[in-house]
């Protein structure tokens, strides 16, 4: 396969898409309700914080908003996107919802990925979609997060990545499931070489992708409030009949019980970001 | 005799199928099992130790369902929680210590969906496993005797071999719960097993599998001493292999079907 890349020429900010779509109030300007706070939100307001509302609730944003709120103006060059998604097992309705979601997410798969700046430092950047099947992995997301690690390790860059994800994507059966081995293998030797990898999970990073790439990272972050987990909540009701509390696989329940290393809030996790490629020299080892 | 898929799933999932335990009985040699994970507990779904395979010590780690109603309670049905999932990868890091050759047997329904399991990182236990295997200096061999179900069974499969036999199944998620999500009705199990592609002859021709065990005299004397040469030659072959680890990187590296556009 060959590596074509090529370079866009602006990060725009773009439209939110179902989370930020208009409700009209009676005044007239378009508002968002907060599930959290259940307060009506100014649209303008909300885009001016990043989809943030007043009371701290991150309400999720679409993948290039995201890369335009974290990496330095104009230096996004997006890498694999000629990596497409097909129907391998003729799985019944997969290629009408594929059609259906890249017109929705208008996006062409459920991760997108290139090379950045990040506080005037090189790295490889990877941020799944949640507008396309809830960023679940298939053939073309493990091939292009595994070709991303192996570009990083083949021009020795650091690799952060955001998260979100239901699982696995069921209509490419056990070609999904493989996609698993497949990226932790490419994250192993990218880590083997001494190089760094941050991972943000961001609202909800679950099933396949939980146990796999998002776990793997040097150093874990995650934003408020996301949901972080490997079975989904009314599976593990159904196997225990039990009833879940509501903090139960958020991402302040992951941090106290150990798995990551920090929550931070969506407008300080450029500057962070930024901070730890510095403290790792650019994401090398020393 | 005809079978759809679904009844596959059925015979993968027969309380009298051989378990992980009959195979370690049939195929090895004093089989020291040794447990725990030396961070919270021995789970019990997963058996692990040491053992001889014609007269050289082999590791051996097997997800047991058990049998009888009482032995499949006690061993949470081959439903592994985290501990069961860090065992396994220190024996396999023993296993690489000693230069031994580490041979899996997977049948679990998946990797257990309980609180405990969630509070101690299932999805890291697996995420563990899947980027260690994938580096281990000795080799792996992978043998799918029952159900193979997701990460829970991918998480000991991440070899240099993987065979299935004839009537096991492997797939990303039960067909239950794939008609369950997709179509909101688990009784559409049978249309979900025909569509997930997860037959044995399937999870060959994707790729997945590369060898299919016949299982027509299985738990037989003779069935257990093919599957011990087979092994016997295949460690032997293995371990002679310099490229080892590339291999097994492209072996997991090739999987997978896209579309890609060239861009002009």
């Amino acid at each position: 396969m060959p590596l074509l890349n090529f370079l866009k020429p602006e990060n725009l900010l773009e439209e939110g898409g179902r989370s930020a779509a208009p409700i009209q109030s009676d005044a007239g300007e378009p508002e968002k309700n907060c599930p959290n706070c259940h307060k009506d939100i100014p649209l303008s307001r909300l885009w001016a914080n990043q989809l943030v509302c007043p009371c701290g609730y991150h309400f999720r944003m679409k993948a290039r908003h995201r890369i335009s709120t974290v990496t330095d103006k104009n230096s996004y060059c997006e890498l694999f996107s000629n990596i497409k998604s097909c129907n391998p097992l003729d799985f019944p309705g997969y290629e009408d919802k594929l059609d259906t979601v890249k017109t929705a997410s208008e996006e062409e798969e459920a991760v997108i990925c290139g090379t950045a700046m990040i506080g005037k430092q090189k790295c490889c950047i990877f941020v799944m979609e949640s507008y396309f099947m809830m960023g679940s992995m298939g053939s073309a997301v493990g091939e292009k997060i595994t070709s991303l690690f192996e570009y990083a390790i083949k021009h020795r860059l650091p690799v952060i990545g955001f998260t979100v994800s239901g699982g696995a994507r069921m209509q490419e059966g056990l070609l999904s499931l493989m996609q698993m081995a497949k990226t932790s293998a490419a994250v192993k030797r990218h880590s083997d070489v001494g190089l760094l990898y941050v991972a943000v999970l961001t609202d909800p990073t679950t099933g396949g992708v939980t146990a796999s790439f998002a776990m793997e990272a040097d150093i874990i972050l995650a934003e408020p409030g996301a949901t972080v987990g490997f079975a989904g909540k009314r599976v593990i009701e159904q196997t225990t009949r039990q009833t879940l509390p509501k903090e139960f696989q958020s991402a302040e329940f992951v941090l106290e019980h150990g798995f990551i290393d920090k929550i931070v809030v969506r407008k300080e996790q450029k500057k962070f970001l930024a901070e730890l490629l510095k403290m790792h020299n650019g994401g090398q080892k020393l | 005799m005809s079978q759809i898929p679904y009844d596959r799933v059925k015979l993968a999932r027969d309380s009298k199928r051989p378990t992980g335990q009959d195979y370690i009985k049939n195929i090895f040699k004093n089989f020291i099992e040794f447990h725990g994970d030396r961070r919270y507990a021995d789970d019990k779904a997963i058996m692990g130790g040491i053992a001889w395979l014609d007269g050289s010590p082999v590791t051996v780690i097997a997800i047991e369902k058990g049998h009888t109603s009482n032995e499949r309670v006690e061993r949470n049905f081959g439903a592994p929680h985290p501990e069961g999932y860090r065992k396994a990868l220190r024996l396999m890091k023993q296993a690489e210590k000693f230069g031994r050759p580490i041979i899996c047997f997977i049948d679990t329904s998946g990797a257990y969906c309980g609180i405990g399991a969630e509070e101690r990182g299932q999805g890291q236990a697996i995420a563990e496993n899947l980027m260690e295997m994938s580096t281990l200096c000795v080799p792996v061999l992978s043998i799918l005797i029952g159900e193979g179900g997701s990460g829970g069974a991918l998480a000991l499969a991440v070899a240099d071999r993987v065979w299935m036999l004839k009537n096991a199944v492997y797939s990303v998620i039960s067909p239950e719960g794939c008609a369950s999500i997709l179509w909101k009705d688990s009784s559409k199990a049978d249309v979900a097993a025909e569509s997930l592609k997860l037959t044995a002859e399937d999870a060959k021709s994707l790729g997945v599998v590369d060898r299919i065990l016949a299982e027509d005299d299985i738990g037989k004397k003779e069935y257990f001493e093919r599957i011990h040469s087979l092994l016997i030659d295949e460690v032997n072959s293995l371990s002679k292999d310099p490229e080892l680890l590339q291999k097994r990187y492209d072996r997991f590296r090739r999987i997978g079907m896209v579309k890609v556009e060239q861009i002009i």
